[in-house]
């Protein structure tokens, strides 16, 4: 059972230090660090596409890690810092794309066709609720649905 | 109006019959991305060479249109292209430079000397900076460079007979010729 926790509590913690950010990578200054990891979340790793720079193992998520932090280090704002590896990726290197005119449908589109549903439905149910309520049962008709409801019975 | 509403699956099918056409169209490769830098002058770079040669910078490339492969002794594909990087050297007498990728200048050399030497000069780019600011994401990967210096076309993985004759050779010729 002891071994068994232990086991457990390894694993666990194993699993908060398998990071790919590496030791050897991380800068001295705890706030610098900070943004270059925030900063790092954000960039594609162009080898594995579905992973960001601070995720990835691979050799060029590595090199990116160690330039990004070298541009901050220079003093780049987080916004520069991201524009210096946009003019050499594009923008495909961003996981969240910027909210610009080429990139308006993606980010509106769905919402749009949601509000569009919206719409139509509301103009529906609205078209229901006026719509003039049935004409009241003539006499005769009263008196037929009597005789069907006494035959049932 | 109720009629046309029926049409609206065979509207949305189409639609997405659109998108699969698009996206599964054969030969399409998804995990190609476009360059960043087509059109835009192409990174300042001065490399050092290989022993005793010569490095390669941009501005010695000025004046041309120039052909510049990424390459390295560790990546495999680069071995797949190497004989048609030959014959684009000695058959077309494109002019070719080599950019050799997070590589050790002795392993570059002995890959140059077992394969053979396609390039007219050769840049170690043994940091991968020169390689970043190209926007490289793998070797190999080939770049046109034209007169002026501004980068021209990018074709990333290994060349093959067709995309040479194909996408290569046409766009060095007509940039050549203008």
């Amino acid at each position: 059972m002891r071994r068994l926790a232990a086991a457990v509590l390894l694993l666990l913690l194993a699993g908060g230090i398998a990071r790919a950010v590496e030791p050897g990578e991380r800068l001295a200054d705890p706030a610098l660090e900070a943004r270059a990891r925030a900063i790092g979340k954000e960039l594609r790793c162009l080898v594995c596409q579905n992973e960001s720079i601070d995720d990835s193992g691979a050799d060029l998520a590595h090199d990116l890690r160690v330039l990004l932090r070298e541009r901050l280090k220079a003093g780049d704002s987080d916004r520069q810092a991201i524009a210096y590896i946009v003019a050499r990726y594009g923008q495909f290197v961003l996981l969240k794309p910027p909210v610009e005119p080429a990139t308006y449908a993606l980010w509106f589109g769905p919402p749009a066709l949601l509000a569009l549903a919206a719409i139509a439905i509301a103009l529906r149910l609205r078209r229901r609720d006026t719509s003039a309520p049935p004409a009241p049962l003539s006499a005769e008709e009263r008196r037929r649905l009597a005789r069907l409801l006494d035959e049932g019975t | 109006m109720k009629r046309a509403l029926y049409l609206l699956p065979v509207a949305l099918f189409l639609v997405l019959a659109g998108y699969f056409a698009v996206a599964l169209r054969p030969g399409r490769d998804p995990s190609l991305l476009p360059s960043a830098l087509i059109d835009k002058p192409a990174p300042d770079f001065a490399l050092a060479g290989l022993d005793g040669t010569p490095g390669l910078s941009l501005a010695s490339l000025k004046g041309q249109v120039a052909v510049v492969n990424f390459f390295a002794s560790w990546c495999v594909p680069c071995r797949a292209e190497e004989p048609l990087l030959l014959r684009l050297a000695e058959q077309e007498h494109v002019p070719l430079y080599g950019i050799a990728y997070k590589d050790k200048p002795a392993d570059a050399q002995r890959y140059l000397a077992q394969l053979g030497d396609p390039y007219r000069r050769i840049g170690v780019d043994e940091s991968g900076r020169t390689g970043i600011d190209f926007g490289v994401y793998g070797v190999p990967e080939t770049y046109i460079i034209d007169q002026a210096g501004h980068i021209r076309f990018r074709y990333v993985g290994p060349l093959t007979a067709e995309t040479l004759e194909r996408e290569l050779l046409p766009r060095v010729k007509a940039l050549g010729a203008s």
